[in-house]
């Protein structure tokens, strides 16, 4: 008796999960795309997604990291695209056959985030390079992504720039958190130390605390975001022409307006470039 | 502030029945009990065998499963993501940032809680009950189910903690899930997203709809247990 009771209950769990084991959305053309935080964060796509999808059906699964990891999942061949923001990473990507080709869509800017109080005495500036040698010169705190991501580099190129070795100078003024663009800024906020941000995670950044805009305008923080289909040759099951269409449509006049379309409080985020050459 | 933010958000995502959000909330369910189930189905006969089996190594497999249950989820989610991207030993699958993928993660995660408390309850059971349950005729398998009947509740009980890993944890789904938007995120995960938006009000008010969940099922868990006494007398 007591075993075929068991039984029952048993049997009628497995009945009562079995729609769990099926997919959620079943039969319907996806692709994933690994992009950054930043186009997440920002809410790009949420406003571009629902467009491609009503103009095409194919639904697009976007898993954001930071440019080192998104480039990496392309690798593994566990992302369709790859849609990220370090020019230098995305070309050797290319070379080494992981991605079909580069293509340019959009740019944002960075900028440099500090304390209304400014302990560097830096803001309002127009020169990032300036900036950052007094932020080093004081030794403020600077919290830095040390991910590997699109805007930790472009914050390792900007060192450079300065002529600064960070490797060398960095003390416990100069923090390297490991963690996303959020995540710097959340610290930044709570420390009250210097980040560099993109733009527009930081427009839609909500716990700003004391932080201000200290620097921008600068033409070194221009964000170039290229976008690249996944090897077919390298992973066979990339679904090229999904994959493709995606891209074709980004690059588009379409997609172009689309992306210039996307507005917070009247201002764009991305500028879209596709056809600027060398971009 | 911060605490009345929290509370304003999570009432509002709570009467407002959000489609975006009603999918997270039935999202995070499906996973974690789909995880708890499979890990039950896995667990129970496994934590039975262990508790009545002998054999060499057994104190060794014992000792663990039982470290087992300290398991870091980020830990298993890394393990299940080398195992299930598509450069790894399953990918051919094409399982990974699915939500197939998070069961799987959580049910390493719960297996192990399963598995070790099984075995502790029904080990006692047996040894208490044992001169009772061979004079009826029923030794070694034959006397799982009714070891496992009788401590159903401490069974119950060992399920609840599973899931109550399982619904907590952000690590592993986070990894093998990959908080995609409507079709891998969960509470956890997005709990997390909107910290690094700095939303903090919308995540602390996530997080209290979360508890109040958890506090939901185990209630509900217990107050099954308590009907079940009833009917079986």
């Amino acid at each position: 008796m007591i075993d075929r009771k068991m039984w029952l209950v048993l049997g009628l769990a497995l009945v009562a999960s079995g729609p769990a084991f099926a997919q959620g959305t079943p039969a319907e053309r996806f692709i994933t795309v690994s992009s950054t935080t930043s186009t997440t964060d920002s809410g790009l796509f949420t406003h571009l997604l629902p467009l491609f999808k009503a103009k095409t059906g194919i639904e697009v699964r976007v898993v954001s990291q930071g440019t080192g990891q998104a480039l990496d999942t392309g690798r593994r061949g566990d992302a369709d695209v790859v849609f990220v923001h370090a020019r230098a990473q995305e070309l050797k990507f290319v070379e080494e056959g992981f991605g079909v080709e580069r293509k340019p869509v959009m740019y944002n800017d960075f900028v440099l985030i500090g304390p209304k109080a400014d302990p560097a005495g830096i803001k309002g500036g127009k020169d990032i390079v300036t900036a950052l040698k007094a932020v080093q010169a004081k030794g403020s705190l600077f919290i830095s992504r040390g991910d590997k991501s699109g805007t930790h580099s472009a914050e390792l190129n900007l060192w450079k720039a300065a002529e600064i070795d960070i490797e060398k100078v960095k003390g416990p003024w100069y923090r390297e958190i490991g963690q996303g663009m959020g995540a710097a800024l959340n610290m930044a906020s709570a420390q009250n130390g210097y980040v560099l941000s993109d733009r527009a995670t930081w427009l839609n950044f909500r716990n700003r605390g004391d932080l201000d805009i200290v620097v921008e305008g600068d033409r070194r923080l221009f964000n170039q975001y290229g976008v690249m289909l996944v090897n077919p040759a390298k992973h066979s099951h990339v679904k090229k022409a999904e994959g493709q269409a995606f891209i074709d449509w980004l690059v588009s006049p379409e997609g172009q307006k689309a992306i210039s379309d996307y507005k917070i409080g009247g201002a764009s985020l991305f500028f879209p470039n596709a056809t600027q050459p060398g971009a | 502030m911060d605490a009345l933010g929290a509370m304003q958000a999570a009432i509002r995502l709570m009467v407002t029945f959000d489609p975006q959000f009603l999918q997270i909330v039935g999202l995070s369910l499906r996973v974690t009990l789909t995880a708890v189930l499979v890990a039950a189905i896995i667990g129970l006969p496994l934590g039975a065998w262990l508790a009545l089996a002998r054999f060499p190594g057994r104190t060794a497999l014992i000792v663990v499963i039982n470290g087992l249950m300290g398991l870091p989820p980020v830990v298993a989610g890394l393990v299940v993501f080398l195992f299930l991207s598509r450069s790894g030993p399953l990918g051919p699958l094409g399982l990974l940032f699915t939500p197939t993928a998070m069961i799987i993660a959580q049910t390493i995660l719960v297996l192990p809680i399963v598995i070790a408390l099984t075995r502790g309850t029904l080990e006692e059971l047996w040894q208490e009950y044992r001169e009772h349950l061979t004079s009826l005729g029923l030794t070694g398998w034959r006397a799982v189910p009714t070891l496992l009947w009788d401590g159903r509740f401490a069974l119950a009980t060992g399920l609840l903690a599973g899931f109550g890993r399982a619904s907590a944890e952000v690590g592993a789904v986070l990894i093998v899930g990959g908080n995609i938007a409507n079709y891998t995120r969960t509470m956890t995960t997005t709990i997390a997203l909107e910290t690094s938006k700095g939303d903090l009000p919308l995540a602390l008010g996530l997080g209290l709809v979360l508890m109040a969940l958890t506090l939901a099922i185990n209630a509900a868990g217990y107050a099954a247990s308590r009907i079940g006494t009833r009917f079986a007398g």
